[in-house]
């Protein structure tokens, strides 16, 4: 049992983290939540930044050698993200493309593939979104209806994506279609990499309270080449899932919100109400407790994935299980900070009177957010009662 | 990093847990419920020759120079079988005390008695005052001549009833600093005096009141400084809170593992209870609460191995896992139904433990003030 790290992963952090505290402005609050004023502004600064982290090397470091990456240990890779997540994730969404869409290709993919999209992606070059969720398939993923007919060299893909984030950004698209509709669900489903100017897409913005970051895609007779099928034909759902487990490295968010607490503790110091600082009401220090148990709870239960990855375990329900306690946190920890901060958890960055540069209202605003995207809880909780406790189905 | 015991220790689980689940059964914990006067005594016997009461002391004290985090594994077992007896207030309340503060010649005369399992020792610490910080410590001990003379009234003594020594924590001085003027002594539990008597508890546990009545203990008994005994305290609670926790996530464990089992055995409209969601779901959030608690015992444990700081990660961890281990037994009890309350079941031996368990070396309030405290520095990732 060892819950250290070790001396290189030590100096990796110091290293990263204080090019981080230099890189990243103070203004830079994360991409999740976006009022209309400092779009523009964030979103140029994430893919400045992305692309300077490409320069250091540092934007696809977990990728193996031979594909340029430095191929770095899944202490490394969970010391980047946390990192990364402490500074309200500056890659904004060039993550996906780096995190998991490339390590994808590296696995699935064909040489042509992976010569054409790996330097892209490597270079910050482009924006890849995920085409997966549809009006009528959200938690029941397999039941997409999206359709990919065979036409000649190509595949014609009609249907329709939601909740795809970051779409009007995206040069790319890792889409999820049908291909066979005659045999169970799991088994017809395949996966393209879609260039998102080919004719007949139409991405609309579905504007929803975290701001622009949603997006519907339309595809009307849209034409993929036959070659773009990343994986097997009908063996896309597995080609899915295993692409997710990239993903699945944890709850980092907890990192952002142990910053939070930070400044919220010099909040609670320097505010006064009743005639004393916050700090000295005992239910506010109790409040505060409960959030820094809850970022440790969070955190241990992230380390748990990440050592038994990099001891070549497939983590399985640990996944789930640090992912919905640390969502379901986060839903907590928004409200507690809105409770201790009273009438102004509610002003938005840029107001007048605005304290913790409006932090706290927008942490509030994402928080049913985590519980819903990347698995609902209820999902999570199907996952680890039946993978994880093995009862039945 | 990583999270696994090495093969050592898991060689050292799994005989701990086949052992207890053969000398430990459920009709043992039941009668020593029972049984005001009595401990375990062919159980305890048993795991002397095992080695465990000797596990963590050097071997020129009769031990076999084990380190604490075998100790934690140890415990965590006896947390899953639910042992009666005195070995965490022997062991680690008053053991490692000892081991740690001792002067030889008190090494010498208790430490190998503690390692053959002949010597138990109780830890008297709190009293009506019902707190664990310095300013609950008022029973008072007064000079004599060579000796120091104690009255007054220390409560929920856990085993002070089989005890033959009393690691008592008394104030020598009293001043606006409560942290100042703290001493502890060893006290023969037969000297004249001492009147203890076993509480009825929820768990059956044997906490006991013990009563000082011009109890006379010499100065060479002092534990530690005269005066300058509060550090001490603080050593002791860290261990106790942190071997609560691990006995804490066995007992938790072991009810999660009960619950998924009779989940999936029990019957209701046709089908076993655990394929209806509602129920998954609930068992689902037990093992991401065990989870959790193991791995916050774990850190804890570790940091206090290593002689890292950790007293956020202490108190962060019995905050925890007493919600924890709480909640997890109300699950368990929610999907058993009524035949979990009936005296037969395990689950409401866990369920009352828990509530013990939880009360002890500070409950979940007390360390987030630890805890709030500790962030008026900030709170670094």
């Amino acid at each position: 049992m060892d819950f250290s790290f070790t001396a290189e992963e030590q100096a990796f952090r110091k290293e990263l983290h204080n090019y981080l505290l230099k890189e990243v402005p103070d203004w830079f609050g994360g991409i999740f939540v976006l009022s209309e004023d400092e779009y523009d502004r964030t979103w140029e600064f994430t893919n400045q930044f992305a692309r300077k982290l490409a320069q250091k090397g540092w934007l696809i470091r977990s990728w193996p050698r031979e594909y340029g990456g430095q191929g770095a240990s899944h202490m490394e890779q969970f010391i980047l993200a946390e990192e990364m997540a402490y500074f309200y994730e500056p890659r904004g969404a060039h993550y996906m493309g780096s995190n998991w869409v490339g390590p994808t290709i590296i696995q699935f993919g064909t040489e042509e593939q992976k010569k054409q999209h790996l330097s892209a992606i490597a270079n910050a070059e482009v924006i890849w979104c995920q085409g997966f969720s549809e009006p009528d398939a959200g938690s029941d993923l397999a039941s997409l209806q999206t359709r990919a007919v065979e036409d000649g060299d190509d595949y014609i893909l009609n249907g329709q994506k939601v909740w795809t984030s970051y779409a009007h950004h995206a040069d790319r698209c890792v889409i999820g279609t049908r291909t066979d509709p005659d045999v169970p669900k799991h088994r017809g489903i395949s996966y393209f990499l879609m260039d998102m100017k080919t004719p007949g897409i139409t991405v609309r913005v579905l504007p929803s309270i975290f701001g622009s970051h949603f997006c519907e895609v339309f595809l009307d007779n849209v034409r993929v080449p036959k070659r773009n099928i990343l994986g097997e034909k009908n063996r896309g759902w597995y080609t899915m899932m295993a692409s997710m487990e990239y993903e699945r490295g944890g709850y980092l968010h907890y990192a952002g919100l142990a910053r939070i607490l930070d400044e919220l503790i010099k909040y609670t110091n320097e505010t006064q109400r009743h005639g004393e600082v916050l700090f000295n009401n005992p239910l506010i220090r109790q409040k505060l407790a409960e959030l820094a148990i809850g970022i440790r709870v969070t955190r241990a239960l992230s380390y748990r994935v990440a050592e038994m990855r990099s001891r070549g375990i497939n983590p399985g329900a640990e996944a789930s299980i640090a992912k919905l306690y640390g969502s379901e946190f986060h839903r907590h920890f928004a409200n507690t900070s809105m409770q201790i901060m009273g009438l102004y958890g509610q002003l938005c960055r840029g107001s007048k009177w605005a304290a913790l540069k409006g932090r706290v209202e927008r942490e509030y605003i994402w928080s049913p957010e985590p519980t819903v995207a990347g698995g609902t809880s209820e999902i999570q909780r199907n996952i680890i009662a039946t993978t994880g406790l093995g009862l039945p189905r | 990093m990583n999270f696994e015991l090495n093969e050592e220790q898991e060689m050292l689980r799994k005989a701990a847990r086949d052992f207890l689940e053969k000398e430990c059964p459920g009709l043992l914990v039941r009668e020593m419920e029972m049984d005001e006067s009595d401990f375990p005594q062919e159980l305890w016997h048993k795991m002397t020759e095992l080695g465990w009461t000797g596990l963590v002391f050097p071997e020129k004290y009769g031990g076999t120079g084990g380190s604490w985090l075998d100790i934690t594994i140890l415990v965590e077992e006896m947390g899953r079988a639910l042992v009666p007896g005195p070995f965490l207030s022997t062991v680690v309340h008053c053991g490692l005390a000892i081991l740690g503060a001792g002067t030889e010649e008190q090494k010498q005369e208790f430490l190998p008695g503690i390692a053959n399992g002949e010597m138990l020792l109780a830890l008297a610490l709190t009293e009506p005052s019902a707190g664990y910080d310095a300013g609950s410590i008022a029973v008072p001990a007064t000079a004599d001549k060579d000796d120091y003379i104690i009255n007054g009234t220390k409560l929920f003594v856990a085993n002070a009833y089989v005890a033959d020594y009393l690691l008592c924590v008394t104030r020598t001085k009293d001043g606006a600093n409560k942290e100042e003027g703290i001493t502890l002594f060893l006290i023969d539990s037969k000297s004249p005096g001492i009147k203890v008597t076993p509480l009825k508890t929820m768990a059956g546990d044997k906490q006991c009141e013990v009563v000082f009545e011009n109890v006379r203990v010499p100065k060479k008994k002092i534990l530690g400084k005269l005066d300058n005994g509060w550090p001490l305290v603080e050593k002791i609670f860290a261990y106790g809170a942190v071997a609560q926790c691990a006995e804490m996530v066995g007992g938790a464990q072991r009810v999660l593992e009960m619950t998924v089992e009779y989940a999936k055995q029990r019957e209701q409209f046709g089908q076993p209870i655990g394929s209806f969601q509602a129920v998954q779901h609930a068992c689902a959030d037990m093992v991401t609460d065990v989870n959790g608690a193991r791995y916050v015992t774990c850190e804890a444990a570790w940091r206090l191995s290593e002689g890292l700081p950790c007293s956020m990660e202490i108190a962060i961890a019995k905050a925890w896992v007493s919600e924890v281990y709480r909640r997890v037994c109300l699950a368990g009890h929610q999907v058993h139904g009524a035949i979990g309350f009936t005296l037969d079941h395990d689950m409401q031996l866990y369920f009352r433990r828990a509530k013990e368990a939880e009360l002890a070396f500070g409950d979940a309030d007390f360390h987030k003030e630890t805890i709030a405290r500790q962030l008026a520095k900030g709170f670094p990732l």
